[in-house]
């Protein structure tokens, strides 16, 4: 190709256009707008970046890349590229740079994207913590800090743990009901391609004048209606975080609702399915929130409007009612997925259909409605109507009995099994256990007096990180090593494997762990400086974070090398019942050759005889009526020798 | 509550004589069970003897205390219950190499079931309860309460005793008065909190917000801004001193009379006490620090110019005109509009001198 053609065919040329043609327009109305005003001065960068870099530039490289190429072409009556097939399936590492439909390499787009910024990320934590290792300003300065943690919080939280999960969701929904793509794959595409811009974004509030946004990922008004620049950055990039969220959970929601194979009634999705689902429903009514609370900001930044400035009328507490109304659900957000993964890799290592099937999906729509009644619980130091603090005292109590039904369930599941401690699996417990101890430090919380005191502290922030670092992070661990043999068509390196998990659990806890006692005895959170009394423990604290540090270094390392050189995965390493593992690994480009028939439940582990699905040419051997809940006749199949025989690859 | 929970979690969950792993044993379960019991008994020991908290000073803070260690007692047999029933199982369920057999298809037990959702309930249902009740206690309208307004700014506290019509910069308390503070803000959201009271609120630009609390302890504790406030957030410390009735009668009467020259005069005036104000405590206590570097005051803060090499803008005029209009003169480099515009207000006559003065003597 010329270079002419490059630049006017979809790809990063195109982008790289695309994005200098966005802020040349942006700026362009500025200037326009402010010379017909006759304002002075015609140039207010302040402006121009607001308009011209974060809003025009990241819609010409979305444009650019050619996320609406399709779309575009139909809407203006041209004819369409009529679907190929080319934007399918990935042939070189070059093709997971392209804008490509297949959910397969947007699922392993979205995880390596979501990793390279938790890196990021998880390095801003390690600067945080070798400024506290010791009481004084050693490192940076208290401004550079207060970016640090705000950066390092809103990374995580918006471009690590929310988007991965979606990736994995992304890589493992479709084929574990048994389809060949999402509902939507140019819309998941899109959806894809949103995060880096607002990624990016995020990183690049370092770079603007005054700094990164500092004022936590919480950003309350009205300080975030005050502080300079950087902090647009955050505005305008949570708005391409949570489109990108949106789009993707309303294709979650189509997909499993109008695409599992046939016989995959509700009652017969893997748990993961019904996770996802539930978190779509929540990411689809809580996240609109999110981006009207950065919308009011943004525009008592830009353009004069009063919504938190109480001398003109406006309420400083309705940001923090809004703001909550989306974060704390996106708590459940960042917690039902890995309650999901969970759920498949006990089952699967325990070798047992998971106790109380039909209860661990209650206890799912269960935390979705409570987790909406809960927001206030954040505001019980705020100031706001102090009736509305007991009722949310109690169902945020409340929401500790479907979190326990699933905590109870796992362990019975584990009970009498035959239990195979491979990464995954020690992922899953060591989720188990950290978790519940996030869950305890939660009802202490919940109970107001006790957080009048424990409020803004480092129990908070010993809490958030044992329910999200111990809870989340281990989860996606979990999923990532368990399905790493069918995403990469490797095997990992398994002691790797476990020395990763085992400096991480020794690690985390150490980090962590101190934060319980800081925070009660008195060290307020997101300080760059602190009492001399506190300083033993945060040494040990930031200690155990460069440890912490150090074992992501194992799990990077197995990851690469292990995808460049690892042994060759079978289809189904782990002897699992449901539909992703009953295929080759990696998977074809469209997933089945022909749309499995589901007969049973998808954890029917010691069932004699039992099948989830049946795939290629057996439907004829289906027997009639064998739909009952997992105990249908199988056919005579044998797939891996396992003693129970009837599922095939 | 949480140990029968156990024993009846375990009995249900099949009779163990079934499978050969637990065969050998004669009271698996039971043994769990005593297991469980001395693990918690210890953990709950380990857990009291912990010092968890600063010293309390309030008649709160003791209630607070026996809540939190409520919830403790209640926790640990809890997580004791989750870790044993997982040790357990990888111990005695783990897979012999070659093991490819599975488990019992146990699909679920429907009274467990109901019963793992009922414990739990009635329990933290009680717990809400008595945090409630806690609450209210905690909050009660007191007999014979003396109100100081507390108001937050960028990055100091000041407190005003209505009654008395006294203002100060310091927070001095009489030991065991009942006391209602209300709270404001006069620009972002900060929080008032004294750990050894253990009790904050925020401060809310537009709201009053309160506390109620009697101090109960003599002696000099800090107040913490809990809130992220902008850049001198961690410097925003400043002291509660609860005295004798006495001697907070005659710090009162100090302060009339230091005050009373003024006649109720402009700004933040009144406080300062007898002393002259020293310009290196208010470098610290106005929390210059957070954003400008000062090698004299030992700040290293890089958001704002550094305060110790102003060349030949070294006057005392210059730096006058400076602290009350920042953005007259903004030096290369800098944004306007970034250093708040009311320390002119804030500091009274003989703090801006004395400030400017350190300022001029700190020149490098």
């Amino acid at each position: 190709m010329t270079f002419a053609q490059r630049l006017f065919a979809p790809g990063w040329y195109r982008a790289a256009l695309g994005t200098a043609l966005g802020f040349s327009l942006g700026m362009g109305i500025v200037v326009l707008v402010r010379s017909l005003y006759g304002w002075d001065p015609i140039l207010d960068w302040d402006a121009i970046i607001t308009v011209g870099a974060l809003i025009a530039a990241p819609l010409g490289y979305l444009i650019g890349i050619g996320c609406f190429d399709y779309w575009f072409r139909w809407a203006s009556g041209a004819p369409t590229i009529p679907e190929d097939h080319s934007g399918h399936g990935a042939y070189s590492w070059r093709d997971y740079f392209r804008v490509n439909t297949d959910h397969k390499v947007i699922g392993i787009q979205y995880i390596c994207t979501t990793f390279f910024f938790f890196v990021a990320g998880g390095l801003m934590a390690m600067l945080m913590r070798a400024e506290l290792a010791q009481p004084g300003t050693q490192f940076v300065d208290p401004n550079t800090f207060n970016g640090l943690f705000s950066v390092h919080a809103s990374l995580m939280i918006f471009l690590f743990i929310i988007p991965v999960f979606a990736g994995i969701a992304n890589y493992v929904i479709p084929l574990m009901i048994g389809a060949p793509d999402m509902a939507f794959p140019r819309l998941n595409a899109l959806s894809y391609w949103m995060l880096p811009a607002a990624g990016v974004m995020m990183l690049c509030s370092y770079f603007a004048e005054g700094g990164a946004f500092a004022t936590g990922w919480t950003a309350y008004a009205p300080l975030s209606t005050e502080t300079p620049l950087g902090q647009q950055f955050f505005t305008v990039g949570v708005q391409f975080a949570g489109a990108s969220s949106i789009a993707t959970a309303l294709n979650f929601l189509v997909t499993i609702i109008t695409m599992r194979a046939p016989g995959m009634t509700f009652w017969r999705m893997p748990l993961l399915v019904w996770a996802n689902f539930t978190t779509s429903l929540l990411v689809v009514i809580a996240t609109p929130f999110i981006a009207g609370s950065q919308f009011f900001v943004l525009l008592d930044r830009t353009i004069g409007t009063k919504f938190f400035d109480p001398a003109a009328g406006g309420d400083v507490l309705m940001y923090q009612h809004v703001f909550w109304f989306y974060s704390h659900p996106a708590v459940y957000i960042m917690m039902l997925p890995g309650f999901g993964i969970i759920s498949e890799v006990i089952s699967t290592h325990a070798r047992k259909p998971i106790f109380g099937y039909r209860m661990m999906a209650f206890s799912l729509v269960a935390i979705v409605i409570l987790g909406f009644s809960v927001w206030a619980h954040h505001m019980f130091v705020s100031g706001m109507w102090s009736w509305l603090r007991v009722p949310m005292m109690i169902t945020t109590m409340l929401i500790a009995v479907p979190t326990g039904i699933k905590i109870f369930s796992w362990l019975a599941t584990l009970w009498r099994g035959v239990l195979e401690l491979s990464t995954p699996m020690l992922f899953a417990l060591g989720f188990i256990t950290m978790f519940t101890l996030g869950g305890i430090s939660g009802i202490m919380l919940a109970a107001i007096p006790v957080d009048i005191h424990t409020s803004d502290t480092y129990f908070v922030v010993a809490h958030i990180h044992y329910v999200l670092f111990g809870g989340s992070m281990f989860t996606i661990f979990a999923g990532i090593y368990y399905w790493y043999p069918k995403m990469t068509g490797r095997m990992y390196d398994e002691r790797l494997g476990k020395l990763h998990f085992w400096m991480t659990f020794i690690g985390f806890n150490v980090t962590f762990g101190p934060m319980h006692w800081l925070g009660l005895e008195g060290m307020p959170r997101r300080v760059a400086d602190y009492a001399d009394k506190f300083a033993a423990w945060n040494l040990v604290s930031s200690i155990g974070a460069f440890f912490l540090g150090m074992a992501m270094l194992v799990f990077v390392y197995n990851f690469v090398s292990s995808w460049a050189g690892g042994p060759r995965a079978p289809g189904n390493p782990w002897r699992a019942r449901t539909l992703e593992w009953q295929v080759s690994s990696p998977p074809p480009i469209f997933n089945f050759d022909e749309i499995p028939q589901v007969v049973g439940g998808p954890y029917e582990y010691g069932v004699p005889g039992s099948v989830h699905a049946v795939l290629n040419g057996d439907r004829e051997k289906v027997p009639v009526g064998a739909d009952g809940e997992g105990h249908a006749a199988a056919p005579a199949t044998n797939g891996h020798g396992n003693g129970n025989g009837a599922h095939r690859e | 509550m949480d140990d029968r929970e156990r024993v009846q979690t375990d009995e249900a969950k099949g009779p163990p004589e079934e499978d050969p792993r637990i065969a050998g044993q004669k009271h698996p379960v039971a043994r769990m069970i005593a297991i469980g019991m001395v693990a918690s008994v210890v953990g709950i020991a380990i857990t009291l003897l912990i010092d968890w908290f600063p010293e309390p000073a309030s008649k709160s803070a003791s209630d607070i205390d026996t809540l939190y260690d409520v919830l403790l007692i209640c926790s640990v047999p809890v997580f004791v219950l989750v870790m044993t029933i997982a040790i357990y199982s990888v111990v005695r369920f783990r897979a012999k190499p070659g093991d490819m057999g599975d488990g019992p298809p146990i699909h679920g037990n429907a009274k467990l079931e109901v019963f793992w959702v009922t414990v739990p309930f009635i329990m933290v249902t009680v717990l809400a309860i008595y945090g409630w009740y806690e609450l209210d206690n905690i909050e009660a309208k007191q007999k014979n309460e003396m109100v100081v307004n507390v108001t937050g700014q960028q990055f100091t506290w000041t407190f005003e005793y209505p009654e008395e019509k006294v203002q100060a910069k310091e927070l001095v308390l009489p030991v065991n008065r009942p006391i209602e503070f209300k709270i404001h803000s006069k620009d972002v959201i900060h929080s008032f909190w004294v750990p050894q009271f253990r009790l904050k609120s925020d401060a809310v630009p537009g709201l009053t917000t309160r506390i109620r609390l009697t101090p109960d302890r003599e002696g000099d504790y800090e107040v913490v801004c809990a809130e992220l406030c902008g850049l001198g957030h961690s410097t925003m410390r400043q002291f509660v001193h609860v005295v004798p009735a006495s001697e907070f009668q005659t710090w009162l009467s100090d302060q009339k009379k230091a005050a009373g020259g003024g006649g109720g005069g402009g700004g933040g005036g009144g406080g300062g006490g007898a002393a002259a104000p020293n310009g290196g405590d208010l470098f610290a206590s106005f929390g210059c620090g957070g954003c400008h570097t000062l090698a004299a005051a030992g700040a290293t803060a890089k958001v704002g110019p550094d305060l110790g090499k102003l060349g030949d803008k070294a006057t005392a005029d210059f730096i006058r005109e400076s602290i009350a209009d920042p953005n007259a003169d903004i030096t290369k480099g800098y944004k306007p509009d970034i250093m708040p515009k009311d320390f002119g207000d804030r500091l009274d006559k003989e703090e801006l001198d004395a400030l400017v003065k350190y300022l001029l003597e700190s020149q490098e």
